[in-house]
């Protein structure tokens, strides 16, 4: 299994990948065995019993108990294999083992908030330590939207009014995707993110270094490291296009119009309180809700 | 030289089509034959809006990022292409259209029970059609055909307009199935037993069992969905305390038998075809009539199996996946029946046999790749991506679709009296079962791989199959193209046909082309069944036809 996976599947980057690859394959060679056989058939019958003359009939067996009773049976034995191979497996991948990472998701319309367990909250991007079983427990603030990391093969939906939860143990280090697999409104596949799979050495070292800006370190920097970690680039572009949100460029130190008609300069007290509080003061281009993460 | 002369006089005989002229004499018919007719029309019509739509669909994705549309049309359009095909074409399409004109002449009966409840039944799929413009001009909708709430509850008012379209297509569909449902039991000819009927008529029956009962399901849910909207009653929307996975429930309650109400009747209409272009009987008529009545019992069994990653219980999920692979199987017993009835054959390749061939194909790759989604562990890394959009083309088009085509070109000739050429229809036909290969095939790579569906966008590595997917659409389209148009072009200008240019042993084709009014001339007489070649043609033989 190399770093492209196969023609069909993607990379096997977890424990239950193998085995959930297993019985695809299982499915699919069975699959295509019957396949082959009834084209085969047909094909062959189309050939050998084509009309001769206008007014031949045809002439074979109407009814062959034995055989109907054989092809429903031997089939069914063959589907009743995958369907217990098919359980199994997913009530493995149902029961997160004890002690378990525990990472909370939040999606919303359109991103992925990840609370780590050591605090840290990243927007669309998850860091985990390979080898160590980790627990995602999931909500969502709006809509149902279904966290999917193709990689591990796993999959579950989150729900604004209760937690669900999936795991997962990563086995290669990495950068994997992942993606919003529940139809969620307009920037449905813009949801999108990396989990990143860390060795122990890189995992503690990316532990120390999202406390804060690093002594001496530019602001600027820092600023551009949270705008785009947080994802406001998905909504508020740099470079004047527009997006869901008002572009950044060049709005610093310009004239506003809020909602309730009065006028206000974008200065730093503008900037704060559109990020913590978007619909109360927002100038009347920006009728939806931004969505930051807070803790920032 | 004779027989012409007989299609002449056949044709100048009074029939359905001439027998009064004129739109009120056709929008106030009883007669199901012209009711048949007008279903047809108005179900391409329909197939054909959807159709431009999925070009639309496919040509967006073509590339990355923006190609022809933004974002909210591109959701919208989706939507509309699924609410289009399944409500106003596919579910209707065989039953209201081809059923109507041919179950009661199957049976020999003059009409359905119930003539001017067939004729409601049409003016609600116009209703239901209106309903759904209505929809799409007050702004349209963009949650998917299938409504998840609570996207659909924060949508605008033109959720109402299509939830109230969809409900009064469904009662629509309910009419139909009960019409069907009595005339079967009643207006059967004297002599014809329940197993000497043809096999689409027990498929109409199955499918009409399932429009009885599931369609209601569908209506109350709707009516529930506007109900939250409207009246904010809590039942499915979180922040009043309701549940969304309980409209999955209630939506997948009417719609996973749905999708047996859209293969069934195709189904039927393979076991017409095979058997008259291999001119011989079929082979396992009670096996094939028990798998129609299992398919329509189990089918209620199994929704759960499209909510295997939602928050449904693991002992739920268990029992639908269990249940989900017993349903397969009468599938399976079908194709296994149709490939035995090639059997010592004797087989013509008409247009109508190759969409029958195209049929078991592309059938038994929609079905057989449904194993893949039934398994619980494997469903969770395929849910939700383009390998399930595959799957239900395949079996939706590859299937319903084919043998639609298949039952149109074998019974065109018998509504229209007039042949259509053979040549460019076969053209057409291997045209529409590659495209429809190249679209559809590299979709399940796309969904192995891991590429979600409902997508407007996506990574460049799915660039490559996303073309090739689209360049296999316009094949799609070329085809349907030249079938359409050759089909209307030979209205008026193809040959004039037979009573019975298949040779095929069905009671339809012992009456008139185009059938009288009536549907017989004098009373039918029962004589031998639909699969009775040897009776039919030592008859002929004695009677030096």
């Amino acid at each position: 299994m190399n770093e492209l996976g196969t023609l069909q599947l993607p990379p096997q980057a977890s424990t239950i990948a193998g085995d959930v690859d297993s019985l695809y394959y299982f499915i699919f060679w069975g699959c295509m065995a019957f396949f082959v056989l009834i084209v085969a058939l047909c094909a062959f019958f189309v050939m050998k019993y084509r009309r001769r003359s206008e007014d031949e009939i045809g002439s074979g067996p109407s009814h062959n108990t034995p055989l109907e009773v054989t092809w429903t049976v031997v089939p069914l034995v063959l589907v009743m294999v995958v369907f217990f191979w098919g359980f199994r497996s997913y009530m493995e991948m149902h029961t997160a083992p004890a002690g378990a990472l525990e990472y909370y998701v939040t999606g919303k319309q359109w991103l992925w908030q990840v609370n780590h367990p050591t605090g840290a909250v990243e927007v669309n991007n998850m860091y985990v330590p390979v080898d160590e079983p980790v627990k995602v427990i999931l909500q969502s603030e709006d809509v149902i939207h279904s966290f999917y990391v193709p990689a591990f093969r796993v999959k579950m939906d989150a729900y604004p009014n209760q937690y669900t939860t999936l795991w997962f143990e990563a086995t290669r280090t990495g950068d994997y995707d992942l993606f919003c697999a529940e139809y969620c409104g307009e920037q449905h596949s813009q949801m999108k993110g990396k989990v990143h799979v860390l060795s122990r050495k890189d995992y503690d070292a990316w532990v120390a270094s999202t406390s804060g800006p690093k002594e001496g370190e530019d602001l600027t920097v820092w600023g551009e490291k949270m705008y785009t970690k947080n994802a406001c680039v998905t909504c508020h572009s740099l470079d004047g296009s527009k997006r869901t949100g008002p572009t950044f460029k060049g709005i610093w130190g310009t004239d506003v119009t809020l909602s309730d008609g009065t006028t206000v300069v974008v200065d730093e007290n503008y900037v704060r309180s559109s990020i913590l509080d978007p619909h109360g003061r927002s100038s009347p281009a920006t009728r939806r809700s931004c969505r930051p993460s807070p803790g920032s | 030289m004779a027989s012409n002369a007989a299609a002449a006089a056949t044709a100048e005989r009074p029939n359905y089509l001439n027998v009064s002229h004129g739109l009120k004499s056709w929008l106030g018919t009883s007669d199901h034959k012209r009711i048949g007719v007008m279903y047809l029309y108005s179900i391409l019509a329909a197939f054909c809006l959807g159709g431009l739509l999925a070009l639309g669909i496919r040509l967006e994705l073509f590339h990355t990022g923006r190609t022809i549309v933004d974002e909210k049309t591109y959701n919208q359009m989706f939507t509309l292409h699924g609410i289009i095909m399944i409500f106003l074409f596919i579910i209707p399409s065989i039953p209201a259209a081809l059923g109507n004109f041919f179950l009661p002449i199957m049976i020999g009966a003059k009409d359905v029970a119930f003539p001017r409840l067939n004729l409601a039944s049409y003016y609600l799929w116009i209703a239901g059609a209106v309903l759904t413009l209505v929809a799409v001009v007050t702004g349209g909708i963009d949650t998917g055909w299938t409504f998840y709430t609570p996207q659909s509850i924060r949508q605008d008012s033109s959720v109402i307009w299509m939830g109230l379209g969809i409900f009064i297509l469904g009662f629509s569909s309910i009419f139909t199935g009960l019409n069907f449902l009595v005339t079967m039991h009643k207006l059967r000819i004297k002599g014809m037993g329940w197993f000497d009927m043809p096999l689409f008529c027990w498929a109409i029956y199955g499918t009409a069992m399932i429009q009885i009962l599931a369609t209601p399901v569908l209506a109350i849910t709707l009516l529930l969905l506007l109900a939250e909207k409207l009246f904010q009653v809590g039942i499915f929307n979180p922040a009043l305390g309701g549940d969304p996975v309980l409209f999955q429930h209630f939506f997948w309650f009417y719609s996973h038998p749905a999708v047996y109400i859209m293969i069934l009747p195709g189904m039927g209409i393979i076991s017409e075809t095979i058997t008259t272009y291999s001119r011989r009987h079929i082979f396992g008529y009670r096996f094939i009539t028990f798998s129609s009545i299992a398919i329509a019992v189990l089918g209620f069994l199994v929704w759960g199996h499209h909510m295997f990653v939602t928050a449904e219980s693991e002992f739920s999920s268990m029992i639908f996946s269990f249940l989900t692979f017993f349903v397969a199987i009468p599938s399976a017993i079908k194709i296994f029946n149709w490939t035995a009835t090639l059997y010592k054959g004797s087989i013509v390749l008409t247009t109508s046999m190759l969409y029958s061939l195209a049929f078991i194909f592309l059938f038994s790759i929609g079905g057989l790749t449904g194993m893949f989604l039934g398994a619980l562990s494997v469903d969770i890394h395929l849910h939700d991506t383009y390998f399930v959009v595959a799957h239900f083309h395949y079996v939706m088009m590859g299937g319903t679709v084919m043998a639609f085509l298949a039952g149109l070109y074998h019974w065109r000739p018998k509504m229209t009296g007039r042949m259509y050429p053979e040549t460019p229809s076969r053209i057409a036909a291997v045209l529409v079962f590659i495209g429809f290969n190249v679209t559809f095939l590299t979709q399940f790579v796309l969904g192995s791989k891991g590429m979600p569906r409902r997508y407007y966008d996506y990574l460049e590595q799915f660039q490559p199959l996303n073309q090739m997917s689209t360049v296999g659409s316009w094949i799609l389209g070329l085809g349907f193209l030249i079938a359409f148009s050759s089909l209307i072009w030979s209205l008026k200008n193809g040959r004039k046909a037979d009573r019975n240019p298949w040779g095929s042993a069905g009671m339809e084709w012992r009456t008139a082309t185009p059938p009288p009014l009536e549907n017989f001339e004098g009373e039918p007489v029962f004589e031998y069944g639909p699969y009775d070649y040897e009776i039919m043609y030592a008859k002929k033989e004695r009677q030096g036809e």
